[in-house]
């Protein structure tokens, strides 16, 4: 009886062991988990995390006969262009990650960028629209955000529609991405004709509005358009409301984007934010879950509805596996071949990569929608106003 | 024309906060010849004073300012037994060594605990509305506040013995060790109250904007600026040479993008040390 038991045992270790030694696939990258980007670069983490997990429950990778589990690597960058630097050095020469998702931000992947190409690893960027990374000659840089310049052109059409002479202050914050849309939104603005009543940057860190504030009211300002990221966003949306600036239109870049925007209450009524992606969109996916199907799985996972940061993060994962998987091979030129090639839906939309070497891997598939915060029966929703055929709601002006 | 002046009232309003801060830098450096580096970092343990009594305890806002003056008196007179005594007197490279020190060890263990990331307290309150521009409440308030705790500050230096103490120990040390004034008292009570006042300003800032463990440094470096226009050791004219420089903020805002004033001000402070190097109020000094 012992001898058998213990022959059982045995033979149970001996046939369990080989499943231990599983094949996986690293995939590193950084998250703000500190720091002024904290509250989106986690949104964005977590985004990956879902599909991390999502595809792993389902077997892992599949790479021609063989299914590999995928392992992430992350660590905290602190919202610093430095830690970003070291540790995606690290994460390619130490941690041996044999693919990378980029950072949140533009200014974080723009020098995660620099290792990725130094290294000759593939990168998917989520959560960096500005267009200049991609201007500098790369060959392994594939972006998922659909680029800066586009990003209030939305926004534009519809403010004219409702008011087509408006007294615009453009207030933005400092830094690569916003500048980049200043620059963008200044010759739209030339193009139609329209005049800039104010257009000042701040700096990043900025807590104190109320200079920027009053020199918008005194320009008579009736539209504000700018922001930044989040943090200086809703300090500004806030200080907007405190202030009664009178804005009959707010349009301001990632912050409102965020569920946690909801937190200011009377204050993020109207605001509208030029989006990536929104719980609302109808695309019929070639592969992956529908959008309705990622947002119930992101708020029973999270607690919270996911933005569109969130959605981009599962979006990178979702891209990279359908390339690693068509490619049948993990090396890195044949799926970065595939990547080339791609012309596809998923939840998050339209994807396609520019292959012109000039801006290699700019996406120029995605289109963006423009969500306004509205009142509904007394709660705050968020719903699409912009371009008509997304549209869930009539545009709040 | 009319933004100019709502400009200018912004600008005074929070030259209150910026003078209530510099107050205790000036006080200590008056008393005890002493920079207090640590400065900065006491303002930000002011403002997480205020984000732990509002959302932890549930405290008001404002019922929160003698808890934190108390708190920032016990805190003050604490650090200066441990890094400051021993290093009265000797070279003033070495109590600016120890302040330093202090100011990397709260800005080390604020970010242990708290991170960098932006913290908020929500405080509301009605403001004025005049000609299409507001005041906000919390601005009026705080402004407010910092004048009353710089009257008391006032009361306690010229009215009472404490602190016809703490003058003597300023003006000289010696003569006063000799009058029979126990100035190594006076000397830790000075520091502390430098340290609540550094502390209380830090809760007010907290009331209005929101803030990290890293926002001391912007404080700190205005604070400076206005020990400066006001006069070392001198906290009447750091009160009035704080709202100097909010009035300079409010005057120069409508002229030039918001991102000049910060070389205006500078520009300004290095022209004042050339100038009037004991500051511009320094004659005033009673």
């Amino acid at each position: 009886m012992r001898l058998w038991l213990s022959t059982a045992l045995a033979a149970a270790v001996i046939t369990a062991s080989p499943a231990l030694a599983e094949d996986t696939i690293t995939i590193g990258f950084t998250a703000s988990q500190t720091g002024a980007l904290n509250n989106d670069s986690t949104a964005q983490m977590r985004g990956i995390e879902l599909w991390r997990d999502d595809v792993n429950a389902k077997g892992g990778i599949k790479v021609g006969d063989k299914s590999y589990k995928i392992v992430t690597v992350s660590y905290d960058d602190e919202s610093q262009n430095t830690r970003v630097q070291q540790l995606y050095t690290r994460l390619i020469s130490q941690d041996k990650a044999q693919f990378l998702i980029s950072p949140y931000s533009s200014g974080l992947v723009a020098t995660a960028a620099i290792i990725s190409e130094q290294y000759g690893k593939v990168m998917v960027t989520t959560g960096g629209a500005l267009e200049k990374t991609y201007q500098l000659g790369n060959k392994n840089l594939f972006q998922i955000y659909t680029g800066s310049s586009q990003y209030l052109a939305g926004a534009l059409a519809a403010l004219k529609e409702k008011n087509p002479s408006p007294k615009i202050a453009f207030v933005y914050e400092d830094d690569p991405f916003s500048k980049s849309v200043a620059g963008a939104v200044r010759e739209m603005s030339k193009a139609q004709g329209l005049t800039l009543a104010l257009d000042e940057s701040y700096a990043g860190s900025t807590t104190d509005f109320s200079p920027i504030i009053n020199k918008a009211i005194s320009a008579k300002a009736d539209a504000l358009l700018g922001g930044g990221h989040y943090a200086d966003g809703a300090t500004l949306a806030r200080q907007l409301h405190e202030q009664k600036a009178g804005m009959k239109w707010i349009t301001l870049l990632v912050a409102p984007d965020s569920p946690k925007f909801a937190e200011l209450g009377d204050a993020a009524v109207g605001i509208s934010v030029p989006s990536q992606w929104e719980p609302q969109v109808t695309f019929k996916p070639d592969f992956g879950p529908t959008a309705a199907a990622f947002t119930s799985a992101f708020s029973a996972k999270y607690k919270i509805e996911p933005g569109y940061h969130a959605a981009g993060g599962y979006a990178a994962g979702l891209i990279l596996q359908h390339a690693i998987e068509k490619a049948g091979s993990v090396e890195p030129d044949k799926v970065a071949a595939v990547l080339n090639q791609l012309d596809a839906t998923t939840f998050f939309g339209k994807t396609k990569f520019s292959t012109d070497p000039k801006q290699h891997g700019l996406q120029v598939g995605h289109q963006m929608v423009l969500a306004q915060w509205q009142k509904k029966g007394g709660k705050l929703v968020k719903e699409v106003i912009w371009p008509k055929d997304a549209k869930t709601a009539d545009v709040v002006y | 024309m009319i933004g100019i002046f709502a400009s200018v009232i912004d600008g005074i309003l929070i030259g209150s906060v910026y003078g209530l801060a510099a107050m205790g830098l000036t006080l200590i450096w008056g008393v005890m010849k002493v920079i207090n580096l640590a400065h900065g970092a006491i303002v930000v343990l002011g403002m997480f004073l205020l984000y732990i009594a509002s959302l932890m305890i549930g405290l008001p806002a404002y019922a929160t300012i003698p808890v934190t003056i108390v708190f920032g008196f016990v805190f003050g007179v604490m650090l200066y037994w441990i890094a400051v005594h021993r290093m009265i007197g000797r070279a003033e490279l070495m109590s600016l060594l120890a302040t330093f020190s202090i100011n990397m060890v709260l800005i080390g263990l604020g970010t242990a605990w708290w991170t960098t990331s932006p913290y908020n307290v929500l405080v509301a309150m009605p403001g004025v509305t005049w000609q299409g521009y507001t005041f906000t409440g919390t601005h009026i308030m705080a402004a407010v506040l910092a004048m009353v705790i710089a009257g008391l500050l006032y009361l306690l230096l010229y009215r009472t013995r404490q602190g016809k103490a703490i003058r003597a120990v300023a003006n000289n040390r010696e003569a006063a060790e000799l009058s029979g004034i126990p100035t190594t008292q006076v000397l830790s009570f000075a520091f502390g109250l430098g340290v609540a006042l550094a502390c209380v300003s830090g809760t007010l800032i907290a009331t209005l904007f929101p803030f990290t463990v890293l926002s001391g440094e912007a404080y700190q470096l205005k604070s400076f600026v206005v020990t400066v226009l006001g006069g070392l050791g001198n906290p009447a004219g750091a009160l009035m040479g704080g709202i100097a420089l909010g009035l300079i903020e409010g005057l120069a805002t409508p002229f030039m993008p918001v991102s000049w004033i910060p070389i205006v001000e500078f520009g300004l402070f290095v022209f004042c040390l050339i100038a009037f190097p004991r500051g511009i109020f320094a004659f005033s000094k009673a």
